[in-house]
């Protein structure tokens, strides 16, 4: 008797497992079959995270352009070395970069076509108030050298952090440093010299924690200054080097196969469209007084001045006796015009 | 001093944990991890009776191999699952790169070794005597194999409670198979509390990482309250 007692008691507790078990199944279904009936289109875009961590994609571009064409944007943020890997396995639709020679590299092994420019805004070099290594207003190059020379004098602390992680900051990082002389590789020996391996966001706040000097994208640098999060200033934020332009590069439908082209070519039309390019130059300007990104089109359709000679030289690739944002070679059943210009502009 | 910022975090924190936003994720937290629950159940329950009812040769090193998986880190398992549903991966024509159900799937891996081990274990603790016991009192071997598994009840619902927590607490597969995807109102988010809690201490954006977090160890500490009030009752 006793034991028959105890197996009821076992086949209700299988019981009341088995409806919690149906009840979460229905918990987890539910949303899902009330959204089954209008699924949107999906298209999967490796990024930087210097955009993605200011929120300008999840806040602004995805929003937008779900609500013009029901497709929904899956952002993922890597660091341009890690979406171009993200892309080259087939698992992205499009990607957003900053790195001029990685993006070259990527178009010339056939992975990526139809690149153009959206936007730009400046690389500037933050750091502790009070200035240690006495960098404040120079150039570029001589701000790097000042900061290696207090660095070796202070090797028990890091002095300058890297973000060491193949981004587009990154990449532009090392080619400051060999501008100025300096071996990134080597760099990365020294004592004063820390390196993160991390986002732009992350790299910030270590550095504002152990009051050493970094490379940051304006943008995130604002976004995270003027919400209290880090104590740096801008030290250095003169020199043409220090623009920072970003393109949309599409995946080569013929090099990877199932990926949806037509929706990425939206997207890229999308952020160089009239509409793209105000949301971009409006972003942050109510909650930082200032945008975060500058819109490249305005630049490229005026043809002149600083900005749009540089914009040239640091983010347009040369191809015969023009710059262009795409050489011919990898354009792919373009629907748009690409801008070229005849190199004149920027050599002479 | 030193604390204001804690307080000050935690008291914001409570403030925020009925938005919707926060409900959202933290459902999500649980729904991902409830199906890699189900999955994981489903193919270790067969797989634990087969080794703890069954004698064959090399039994031992089953075992050994299964707890070994257990130490496997969340990372590693992150790495290799990339690998393997990365559209160019082998198992890529599933599409479960940046998903919810890759996330649970991934999940489902890690929680089998955990689920197998301890129903294993307690079958075999219960095996010895009901066995021998029902046997003698006429039942034939495959009744006598299932009031096993039902004296094992206990057991069972621990293992099942030990592989849910461990789903839901880990952070390696969720971010690196899921990508942590969130847009408003969408269909594709894969934002779950683990993620969510990484990216808002990165974006020092705290008190919402500690709301994310109180939800994230009621649920932990709420599931472990259930698990042993439902042992209590059972013994």
């Amino acid at each position: 008797m006793r034991g028959e007692h105890v197996m009821n008691k076992k086949v209700a507790v299988f019981a009341v497992l088995l409806i919690i078990g149906v009840t979460f199944g229905c918990i987890g279904s539910s949303p899902q079959e009330t959204d089954t009936s209008e699924k949107p289109k999906v298209l999967t875009i490796s990024t930087t995270t210097s955009l993605y961590d200011t929120g300008i994609l999840e806040n602004i571009v995805a929003p937008a352009f779900k609500e013009k064409y029901n497709i929904e944007l899956r952002f993922i943020p890597k660091g341009t070395g890690g979406a171009i890997m993200d892309a080259k396995n087939g698992a992205s639709d499009a990607i957003l970069v900053h790195a001029l020679s990685k993006e070259q590299a990527f178009m010339e092994e056939g992975y990526g076509v139809n690149r153009k420019v959206f936007a730009y805004n400046f690389f500037v070099i933050v750091g502790p108030k009070d200035d240690p290594a006495g960098i404040r207003g120079l150039s570029v190059t001589e701000a790097l050298k000042k900061i290696a020379e207090y660095g070796k004098a202070h090797p028990d602390q890091p002095v300058w952090v890297s973000r060491d992680d193949g981004s587009g900051t990154n990449t532009k990082e090392i080619a400051l440093w060999k501008a100025a002389g300096f071996d990134f590789e080597e760099l990365k020996n020294e004592k004063w010299f820390g390196t993160t391996g991390s986002g732009m966001g992350n790299t910030l706040l270590y550095t504002s924690e152990r009051k050493a000097y970094t490379l940051s994208d304006i943008g995130t640098y604002l976004k995270y200054q003027k919400e209290g999060k880090i104590d740096l200033d801008v030290l250095v934020d003169k020199g043409e080097q220090l623009i920072n332009v970003y393109a949309i590069i599409i995946i080569n439908p013929e090099k990877i196969e199932s990926k949806d082209f037509d929706g990425a070519m939206l997207l890229a039309k999308w952020l160089t469209s009239e509409e793209g390019q105000k949301a971009i130059a409006e972003y942050g300007k109510k909650e930082f007084g200032r945008a975060l990104f500058y819109p490249a089109i305005p630049v490229l359709e005026k043809k002149e001045g600083n900005v749009f000679k540089w914009m040239l030289k640091y983010g347009f690739m040369k191809d015969g006796d023009s710059y262009t944002e795409c050489p011919s070679k990898f354009r792919h059943n373009a629907a748009y015009d690409f801008f070229e210009f005849p190199a004149t502009v920027v050599e002479g | 001093m030193a604390w204001d910022y804690i307080l000050q975090g935690f008291s914001e924190a409570l403030g925020l944990i009925t938005e919707p936003y926060v409900v959202e994720i933290a459902l999500r937290s649980i729904k991902v991890s409830g199906i890699a629950t189900i999955m994981a159940v489903a193919w270790s329950l067969p797989l634990s009776m087969l080794i703890g009812l069954k004698n064959f040769r090399g039994k031992w090193l089953v075992k050994t191999f299964v707890n070994g998986l257990m130490g496997v880190p969340t990372v590693i398992w992150g790495l290799i699952l990339y690998l393997f549903l990365v559209p160019k991966g082998p198992l890529g024509g599933l599409g479960l790169l940046y998903t919810e159900m890759g996330i649970s799937f991934g999940q489902a891996l890690l929680i089998t070794p955990i689920i197998i081990s301890i129903v294993v274990n307690s079958l075999e603790t219960i095996e010895e005597e009901i066995r021998e016991l029902a046997l003698t009192l006429g039942a034939d071997e495959i009744r006598a194999s299932l009031q096993v598994v039902f004296e094992s009840a206990g057991g069972i619902i621990l293992a099942v409670i030990a592989g849910f927590n461990r789903a839901i607490a880990e952070l390696g597969i969720a971010l690196m198979i899921g990508g942590n995807i969130y847009v408003r109102g969408g269909y594709y988010n894969t934002r779950v509390l683990t993620t969510a809690i990484q990216m808002y201490t990165v974006r020092a954006e705290m008190s919402i990482a500690i709301a994310l977090g109180i939800i994230l160890m009621g649920i932990v500490l709420g599931v472990n309250l259930l698990s042993n009030l439902i042992r209590k009752w059972l013994s």
